[in-house]
């Protein structure tokens, strides 16, 4: 190209070096983009730093005491706000709660990935049960009381009558209650954990599969021995970030659980958790409870960052180990 | 090779060989199990069945009886009779306040997915930054509440008085622009004024919400960003593009249906979330977010939502109260539907012109 035709083109505007304008809107949006990636780190740890930093005064004046002492007595001369209950509550109705969303979570995610129904349906299925976790929990709630509560409860009073020296059984579902929460809260993290299994089931390398069945394995032999262990890792992470979902589901539990601070071992008595004992009590509380309330909501975060830090790192080291693999 | 020691092996027919019987407990402990997950897929998906039926029966009956009046009218009082009362005011707090949050958390997640994918994909920043979004995927929404309820809400929480701080700072609006009662700069002084004294309002919901919008977004927004072939980013730079040509020109229309995916299932989520609002928003029976008195917008007042209406009417004994709450359940999770199933048809159209 002669330079007659370069001049030509510049002064055409067909090639120009960019203009001062086109600097300033790439040095924007590069610093923009960067603040605002920094920005989500900062805000997680504002978020932790405000739930923290608001639970103090309840420390300064108690220390932990409230962590380990059972009653909750608001009307007495000294209040006592004893969150073992809750704490404990929360625990035994997300373990519960597990339980079933495990053995159904992992059942999908194994029947959705291994080929069991031709693809279009496969998709149809995983967008249903996707869309279980698009309903609110609020309205989930609402469902529990009026359709779940009056489905199980002759069932459950069957089981109180006869099995009630059982632990587990002991007393009658009167409405509210663990086993009732337990299983919308099942469903409610259902979701999560079958997508994740299903990601980890579905990433194991097709030629270990066809090297089972190759050898003889039937179908379930070569799924529970040798894919299921390979994505176990995977599996194990959807589990943990499953449990860290049911810790902190608030408004089904709130509606469903009763609203009682006890803890008792039996699935069909009334309890709490911390999340639906700070949704149930906020709106009335006074100051001296606020200042409770927010302390347990510190509780919470400290259990559920724990848990969710456990889960997400499984996860990336499940993903790390298998990159090489596929592709 | 014990077997090839001995002699030749002998060979069953090829029927044994290549069929397993189906009577041999093998087979049968398979054929089993497939229909055991079959059937826990199956019982899996009643309850979604089981909640869209029981809205449509009882959510629906209230709207065919008493017409769409409850779009209108206020929630009812006591002694109001069947059939009578709405939820108008709940339906426009949960719009306003969700779009705000909309406002506040797309265009921090869209910039921040953008240096994720674009700027600098293998960091230690960005490693800190997903890591950072996914444990805020994980964040107990009663959290954000409890976080916003600190920050805002509370009068000498931070933005309080961040707000009390710029309200003395800034000058009257009458003494700045005399006889302009409804202007944005006087509507700016009277929410500063408002957001220095604390206080519920639609601004603390909408901070609430737009912290578990914004790791949504971002997460799939990079998600989206990454699909977009590199060849198309190659051929911008190859043609003289800055950076931000390429970014703005080329990677993010290309990537847009992806990065709209991730801000409609973000808006579905907080369209449903109760617990961030019982401490931010509170609830108002009587109050609109929006309204015709100057300054028309008014995000410093308790506002009304779907959600905490449902949660308040659930535990009411009026059975007037529980049908609107049935109904008002049916509004809201098709809302969250539409928002849900079009993100998810719109990141399906996508893909193929994607690759």
């Amino acid at each position: 190209m002669t330079q007659i035709a370069v001049d030509q083109m510049k002064t055409l505007g067909y090639a120009r070096p960019p203009s001062l304008w086109d600097r300033t809107v790439d040095l924007t949006t590069r610093s923009l983009a960067r603040t605002f990636a920094v920005g989500v780190v900062l805000l997680l740890a504002y978020v932790v730093y405000v739930i923290g930093w608001s639970a103090v005064p309840v420390i300064r004046e108690h220390g932990f005491n409230y962590l380990l002492s059972n009653t909750w007595d608001t009307n007495g001369d000294t209040p006592q706000y004893g969150l073992l209950p809750a704490i404990l509550g929360t625990l035994y109705s997300s373990a519960l709660a597990l339980l079933i969303a495990t053995v159904f979570g992992v059942a999908i995610a194994i029947f959705l990935s291994q080929d069991f129904v031709p693809r279009k349906l496969e998709v149809v299925l995983k967008n249903i049960v996707e869309l279980l976790a698009a309903i609110p929990s609020v309205v989930y709630g609402l469902w529990g009381i009026f359709v779940v509560v009056p489905l199980i409860r002759p069932f459950c009073n069957f089981l109180g009558d006869h099995l009630g020296s059982f632990p587990l059984f002991h007393g009658n579902l009167a409405g509210p209650g663990l086993l009732p929460a337990a299983i919308v809260l099942a469903i409610m993290v259902l979701p999560t954990i079958s997508a994740v299994s299903y990601d980890a089931l579905s990433s194991v390398h097709p030629r270990l599969k066809e090297g089972a069945l190759g050898l003889g394995a039937t179908k379930w032999e070569t799924i529970l021995k040798v894919i299921v262990p390979t994505a176990s890792t995977g599996i194990f992470g959807a589990i943990v970030l499953g449990f860290g979902r049911a810790l902190g589901e608030t408004m089904a539990l709130a509606m469903l659980l009763g609203n009682v601070n006890q803890f008792r071992w039996s699935i069909f008595s009334p309890g709490n958790t911390l999340a639906a004992l700070i949704a149930n009590n906020f709106p009335e509380a006074d100051t001296d409870q606020v200042k409770v309330l927010l302390f347990a909501g510190m509780v919470l975060l400290a259990i559920t960052l724990v848990v969710n830090v456990i889960g997400a790192g499984i996860i990336q080291f499940a993903n790390r180990g298998r990159k090489g693999a596929v592709q | 090779m014990s077997a090839l020691s001995h002699g030749p092996v002998p060979v069953p027919p090829a029927s044994k060989l290549f069929f397993r019987s189906y009577g041999s407990p093998r087979t049968l402990i398979s054929m089993g199990l497939s229909i055991l997950a079959g059937a826990l897929t199956l019982i899996a998906c009643v309850p979604l069945f089981s909640v869209l039926i029981m809205l449509l029966i009882r959510g629906g009956s209230r709207i065919i009886h008493s017409g769409l009046t409850m779009f209108t009218s206020l929630p009812p009082g006591a002694m109001a009779k069947m059939g009578e009362g709405g939820f108008s005011n709940a339906l426009w707090g949960t719009l306003v306040m969700v779009g705000l949050a909309a406002l506040l958390s797309v265009p921090f997640g869209i910039l921040g997915a953008i240096f994720l994918a674009e700027y600098s994909p293998a960091s230690r920043l960005s490693t800190a930054v997903r890591f950072a979004a996914k444990v805020l995927t994980g964040l107990p929404s009663i959290l954000a509440g409890v976080f916003a309820y600190a920050a805002v809400v509370i009068p000498d929480g931070p933005f309080a008085r961040g707000a009390g701080v710029l309200f003395r700072l800034l000058p009257h609006p009458a003494a700045a622009l005399p006889g302009a009662p409804a202007s944005m700069y006087f509507q700016l002084y009277e929410n500063l004024g408002a957001v220095s004294k604390g206080g519920f309002s639609a601004i603390a919901g909408a901070i609430a919400l737009s912290v578990l919008m914004i790791p949504i977004v971002i997460l799939t927004a990079e998600q989206a960003l990454r699909m977009v072939p590199s060849k198309m980013k190659q051929a911008a730079v190859g043609m003289g593009c800055t950076k931000a040509q390429v970014t703005w020109k080329v990677v993010v229309p290309t990537a847009l249906p992806g990065i709209l995916t991730g801000v409609m299932l973000a808006i579905a989520r907080a369209a449903g979330e109760t617990a961030p609002l019982i401490f931010t928003a509170l609830a108002s029976d009587y109050l609109f977010p929006v309204d015709g008195h100057p300054p028309f917008v008014h995000l410093m007042r308790q506002t009304a939502s779907m959600a905490v209406f449902i949660f308040n009417g659930s535990a009411r004994p009026q059975a007037n109260l529980i049908e609107l709450a049935w109904a008002a359940s049916l509004v809201l999770v098709l809302l969250v539907l539409v928002f849900n199933i079009g993100g998810q048809l719109l990141s399906r159209s996508s893909r193929p012109r994607g690759r």
